[in-house]
């Protein structure tokens, strides 16, 4: 059937901002969806109050509302844009709920607005726990024993049917299983029970019993208006059944069912799909089998693109929520063409000849307190997927992916294995589970005893055991003695040269890294690139979507255009998210725009930036020296653009500068020179620029020293770090000791800044692009909460509200003037504390920063563009900065704290907001303005 | 095996083209026709599938033998590819009720295999040069004795397989509640097919591909099914006459892949040698006849050429979405249709089970 013609416009509903549990793979899926449509000649409105996301880009939609995702918002567009139907299945969980509270109001149905992509009954099926059971109990899937509870009474009783504990609480609407988990002990159960009944919005919790241990597996589904089903993916778990899907390492396609129980699976998949209505779109199937046996129960079923369904197109190169666009608007899948191959049908199921890790990313380091145990309810903060031509090698790709300091999978110099905390941390589900099943087997575990206490399939115990023997061969010999082979086969298994060089060293005698690199390219052994077809090389595929491996046969063919690799910023963590992403999706376009060949290399499967259409080459890879150098090398790229992507990418600067590789725009110098105070603080004195006394320690004695001389309070905090990691305000020699001693900890290494902390100072965050002649101020932002606060966690107003016209003029003068003295070619954020009319200067970040895509979305400028153009030589005067702003905007931040109920909800200078949304301010009676300012003091702690 | 004791292999290419890896299952040497497979799971179910009898198997997904051997998984009683080649092989396997290791069963059916090699390379390969022989071996190190060997090996075209793997004698396998009797001609059948069927009440008694007329008559069968099996249809006339004398009957006539060719020439249409076939279980196929499409398991070199298929014979029931290709004939003289793909899956999607409920429901009308 062709595409619908009764509905010209319609109206996409967002994700909203990112939390734990939904995060930027909604804007991955809501910008696909919006080129579907427009590709097909349909006008596309669109809600989002995220500013950061790509989805809501004046080039994405015909008319984009920055609204709070209410349903009032809602009917308030509606009534000016008049669409004909609504996509709700792009924006997750709130997308959803909003289509269902406004068709349950019979909205839609007034309106003559076609709900497309999802049956809104359906979704009140799979929601309601009940209602889903009895359904599954009508077609013959077998499910979890259990009972929905209202009451305390009820959960009683339902514990005795169950034969008691363990159970596992399952509240209903929820998003990420907020308030749920296993309950193992007595006394823990009546308060989980009333937490998750208080959590619900319906106060209803299904209770069930455990199938701890069991293995989890994922199917992603596609179904067209014939009733046509194809599974794009199966995911297989490796963490077994209770731990949250979103938390577990997960690994496509399936590696330890044979294809007899595959197919019970996919049978049973595409069953229950048809039973929940006749919506063409995408879904989502949960199962967890018995090892070892045929026997499965279903977990649940979600009827609209996810969390995996965004990692399963990564994976897979099928662009499912592309599809299911086409297919909401009528379209059937034998009439759509498979995107990657460009000759094949769409309607088809993709084969896979490698194999694709997902490693969630957590943040507890910033949460102290919080219960580190990972449960049905979901704690990670981001993922890395990484794509090898086996597991082992695919496993330790996504450790160097993870930014967390390590070159793979152990092996690297940094643990000192412990017998007792490697039991310990195996015995109940941990982040570190694979590190912690290496370190078993260095001791001497076998499969058989980590099997029992982990319940992970063996096979992956297996393979992980193999990747260990061959760090056990390699120990021992030296550069020297080592065969080609036995070094080629390391480089397979996905061992980094840092990992290599540590094995190397333990005979004795140190090696480093580029001694590794060196060696090997003298063995003429590099890396090959391998495309993600959908076919498993069937059939020829033209897209440029690439992965490393050790291997015979390169695939990616050089251009003979001028080059640019722009890194991406790896996994979504507090501090670092789709902020980031949005900007390097803008570096891509204005590369491109420019005349250049433009080259992505990123690793976090729920971006935009990750799409295979966005750069003119992809490379998955982890955003990890080693792998960035080696692209760099084949495609003798012209240079590097590092100002977009966050940290993750200036953090490779000196080593790319020391390698004499080009870095587009500022001068690494000055990049250098703003991470360093010793450095930074005599350029602000030579400029006659005001900040606050500081002092650098290594110890706690020189630490309480500087503070004693630049008198309490004072900000401690390690160099060099991302968010504000560890920074403290201490306000006595006491504190500071026990602050100095948490970072000599955790930062050995590092040497610690102790400042003035300037009480009740207002913060004001400026973001200007520079490009040696002119200096363009994107955005004056004003904080609501007082300076203490980190900014990525205050409520920021644009412009700002009450400073002074004699603050604002220091202020712009004082960023001329170091954008000046730092050379500065592009961008440059600089953060000021004012107080008493005095500007005094916090920072400098010569680089894009988190607000830039707020200030965009506010402005209607495409700041990211702009800058990244002045970095590749444009001149600002040539470009068109007029601001499209009328009132104020306003950056509200997002925390995660109802996923930590035992930590303390505070603010301090260490960031801990997972995402923002903006609004549009009248007036300052405003509840958006009023409510943040009448409590901006409340939470301000240490 | 471990790391320590394992022993190199070749893989050569009549081209020239050679791979180095480590020697899985029997030592010695092998060959035959080289082909991919493109399924993630089900590599017992493709070992033993008769219609890859003296190939070289190359699997696409590069783990394999994950699961380890079970007897339920086999489509034989022995493994029919000639030698085995993949990219990781999993000398341990997870599996509580296997019942061994994909190695031992290798050794057991005295199958020669490769592990370590860019399985992704010699795809592309091949999916370019077409299909040609190829050598493993982890006797000979010797790489231009290999390639000769290789170049030398019985080439497949023209070759009537079919009667190396046919049973000797026929056999009836009985069903549970056996409502119909359907003779089933054994080219290389599947025991998913005997499964199916009997599993829908038909009681079937197999033949060997060269059964007398008379001995099938005298079982009287309410039906005919040719099936699935190995090599080129085209010098198989003892076949294509046994179709022949089917149809003369009146009674309803299934065929599977080479059981379709087979029909598709006894009414005169051209069966050619595809430059490479379909073999994975991710076909998307569509049914002309209800608009609906099919993910399909395929294993085929050759195919019916759709430029000869004859309007008033017969019409194309199913075409590949990928490529056009005739997968389904429905015909119109006699009672019978017949598809290229299967329907019996093992490995693969069950989507087209509803060909056998056709079939039995076909018998069933033929006889009101």
């Amino acid at each position: 059937m062709p595409k619908k013609t009764d509905i010209k416009k319609i109206l996409i509903i967002g994700s909203g901002p990112i939390v734990i549990g939904q995060a930027c793979e909604f804007d991955y899926s809501g910008s696909q969806a919006c080129r579907s449509l427009r590709e097909e000649g349909y006008k596309v409105v669109l809600i989002n109050s995220n500013p950061a996301t790509i989805m809501t880009d004046p080039i994405m939609a015909d008319a984009i509302y920055l609204k709070p995702l209410t349903t009032q918002s809602i009917k308030e567009i509606c009534e000016i844009e008049q669409p004909d139907a609504v996509l709700p299945t792009m924006g997750g969980q709130t997308a959803l709920n909003l289509a269902r509270d406004l068709h349950h109001e019979n909205y839609w149905e007034k309106k003559g607005i076609k709900i497309i992509g999802v049956d809104i009954d359906a979704i009140d099926i799979t929601e309601d726990r009940q209602q889903f059971r009895d359904l599954m109990e009508r077609i013959g899937i077998t499910q979890c024993r259990s009972r929905t509870a209202e009451s305390l009474l009820d959960a009683k009783e339902i514990l005795e049917e169950l034969g008691g504990l363990p159970v596992v609480l399952r509240p209903s609407f929820t998003l990420g299983g907020t308030g749920g988990g296993i309950v193992w002990k007595e006394e823990d159960y009546e308060k989980k029970v009333l937490r998750a009944l208080e959590l619900s919005p319906v106060h209803q919790v299904l209770i069930e019993e455990s199938i701890f241990g069991w293995k989890e597996y994922e199917l992603e589904l596609l179904r067209d208006d014939n009733d046509n089903v194809v599974i794009i993916c199966g995911i297989e778990n490796l963490d077994p059944m209770g731990v949250h899907t979103g938390d577990s390492v997960t690994v496509a396609p399936t590696q330890t069912l044979s294809d007899k129980q595959f197919q019970i699976l996919r049978d049973a998949a595409i069953k229950m799909m048809r039973s929940i209505g006749t919506f063409a779109g995408g879904c989502n199937v949960q199962f967890a089998v018995k090892p070892g046996s045929d026997e499965f129960v279903a977990i649940e079923i979600n009827p609209r693109v996810s969390r995996s369904s965004a990692l399963a197109s990564k994976a897979t190169g099928y662009p499912i929520a592309k599809i299911a666009t086409k297919l909401a608007v009528g379209y059937t899948l034998d009439e759509l063409k498979n995107q990657i191959t460009g000759t094949t049908s769409a309607c088809f199921e993709p084969s896979l000849d490698y194999v694709v890790v997902k490693v969630p990313r957590f943040n507890f380091e910033k949460f102290p307190g919080a219960n580190e145990e990972l449960g049905t309810q979901m704690k990670a903060v981001g993922e890395v997927m990484a794509i090898g031509r086996t597991f082992p090698e695919a496993l330790n790709k996504a450790w160097q992916s993870l930014e967390i300091g390590r070159s793979g999978l152990g092996a690297d110099g940094y643990e000192e294995i412990d017998r007792k905390e490697v039991r310990d941390r195996l015995m109940k589900p941990y982040w570190d589970r694979t590190l912690q099943i290496r370190n078993a087997f260095k001791l001497g575990a076998s499969v058989e005893e980590i099997a029992d206490i982990t319940k992970v399939d063996p096979w992956f115990l297996q393979q992980i055991n193999y990747m260990v023997s061959l760090e056990n061969r390699t120990e021992g010999q030296s550069l020297d003695t080592i065969s080609r082979e036995d070094l080629w086969e390391l480089k397979q298994a996905g061992f980094s040269d840092v990992q290599v060089a540590h094995l190397l060293s333990q005979s004795g005698k140190k090696v480093k890294e580029v001694q590794v690199r060196e060696h090997r390219k003298k063995l003429n052994m590099k890396p090959v690139f391998k495309v993600v077809d959908t076919c498993a090389a069937e059939f020829p595929a033209e897209t440029p979507y690439f992965y490393s491996s050790y291997e015979g046969e390169n695939e990616s063919y050089l251009s003979d255009k001028k080059k640019i690799i722009i890194l991406g910023s790896g996994p979504n963590r507090i501090g670092q998210g789709i902020e980031f992403d949005y900007s390097c999706v803008h570096a891509v376009m204005a590369v491109r725009d420019m005349g250049y060949e433009a080259i992505m290399v990123n690793c976090n499967p729920e971006t935009v930036s990750t799409d295979f259409d966005i750069a003119d080459k992809l490379y998955f890879e982890p955003v990890y020296w080693e792998r960035v150098l080696d692209i760099i090398e084949h495609e003798g790229a012209e240079g590097v653009i590092v100002q977009v992507g966050g940290q993750t990418a200036l953090k490779l600067a000196k080593r790319f500068h020391d390698h004499g590789i080009k870095l587009y725009g500022t001068d690494f110098e000055m990049l250098d020179l703003a991470e360093d105070r010793s450095r930074f603080t005599p350029l602000l004195r030579d400029l006659d620029i005001p900040y606050p006394e500081y002092g650098t320690a290594m110890d706690a004695e020189k630490a309480i020293l500087i503070a004693e001389k630049v008198g309490y309070p004072v900000l401690i905090r390690p160099s060099y770090v991302l968010g504000g990691q560890g920074m403290r305000i201490a306000v006595k020699e006491e504190e500071l000791r026990r602050y100095v001693e948490r970072i000599l900890k955790s930062h050995p290494e590092n040497e610690f800044l102790i400042d003035k902390y300037l009480e009740q100072a207002v913060e004001v965050d400026v973001d200007s692009v520079y490009d040696g002649e002119m200096l363009h101020i994107s955005g004056i932002m004003q904080q609501i909460e007082p300076a203490g606060v980190h900014s990525g966690d205050s409520t920021a107003v644009l412009p700002p509200y009450s400073l002074s016209e004699h603050v604002i003029k220091t202020i712009e003068d004082y960023q001329l003037r170091i954008a000046k003295a730092m050379n500065i070619q592009g961008f440059l954020n600089v953060q000021y504390a004012v107080k008493d009319e005095i500007v005094y200067v916090l920072e400098a970040n010569p680089r894009s920063t988190r607000t830039v895509p707020f200030i965009a979305k506010a402005t209607g400028r495409s700041e990211s563009q702009i800058g990244v153009k002045v970095i590749m030589g444009a001149k600002l005067k040539d470009m068109d900065l007029t601001s499209k702003l009328k009132c104020y905007a306003i950056k509200e931040p997002v925390f995660p704290f109802d996923k930590f109920p035992e930590v303390k909800k505070e603010l301090g200078p260490e960031m801990k907001s997972t995402g923002e949304s903006i609004y549009f301010l009248e007036d300052f009676n405003d509840e958006h303005f009023r409510k943040p300012y009448e409590f901006k003091s409340l939470y301000l702690s240490k | 095996m471990s790391i320590y004791t394992r022993k190199k292999a070749i893989l050569a290419l009549a081209d020239g083209t050679v791979a180095h890896g480590w020697a899985i299952g029997l030592d010695g040497t092998t060959g035959g026709e080289l082909c991919f497979n493109t399924s993630m799971t089900g590599y017992q179910e493709i070992f033993t599938d008769p219609s890859y009898y003296g190939q070289m198997m190359m699997m696409t997904y590069p783990h394999i033998g994950n699961y380890g051997v079970s007897a339920r998984d086999d489509e034989h009683r022995k493994v029919m590819i000639s030698g085995l080649i993949v990219r990781s092989f999993s000398q341990e396997y997870s599996n509580p009720t296997a019942d061994g290791a994909l190695q031992d069963y290798l050794v057991r059916n005295k199958i020669v295999g490769i592990t370590g090699v860019d399985t992704r390379m010699l795809v592309r390969h091949i999916r370019e040069k077409g299909v040609m022989n190829a050598v493993i071996s982890s006797e000979i190190s010797d790489e231009q004795v290999l390639i000769e060997k290789a170049k030398n090996w019985v080439s497949m075209d023209g070759l009537d397989l079919a009667k190396e793997v046919t049973r000797k004698e026929a056999q009836t396998v009985k069903a549970e509640n056996g409502r119909f009797k359907v003779a089933a001609f054994d080219y290389g059948i599947k025991q998913n097919i005997i499964n199916s069927l009997a599993a829908r009440g038909c009681t079937l008694r197999i033949f060997p591909a060269k059964a007398s007329w008379n001995d099938v008559l005298e079982w009287n069968p309410d039906g005919f099914f040719f099936s699935n099996g190995p090599g080129d249809p085209n010098p198989m006339d003892y076949a294509i006459e046994t179709v022949n004398n089917a149809k003369a009957t009146g009674k309803p006539l299934f065929g599977i892949c080479l059981g379709h060719q087979l029909m598709a020439l006894s009414e005169g249409f051209t069966v050619d040698k595809m430059f490479v076939g379909h073999r994975g279980a991710n076909h998307p196929v569509k049914n002309l006849e209800n608009g609906l499409v099919e993910i399909s398991t395929q294993n085929h070199g050759f195919a019916v050429n759709p430029t000869t298929v004859d309007a008033t014979k017969a019409s194309v029931s199913h075409t590949n979405l990928n490529d056009d290709t005739v997968e389904g004939l429905r015909f119109k003289n006699f009672p019978g249709f017949s598809v290229q793909y299967h329907p019996e899956a093992s490995p693969g999607p069950h989507d087209s089970s509803y060909l056998f409920d056709q079939f039995v429901k076909m018998i069933e009308d033929s006889q009101n």
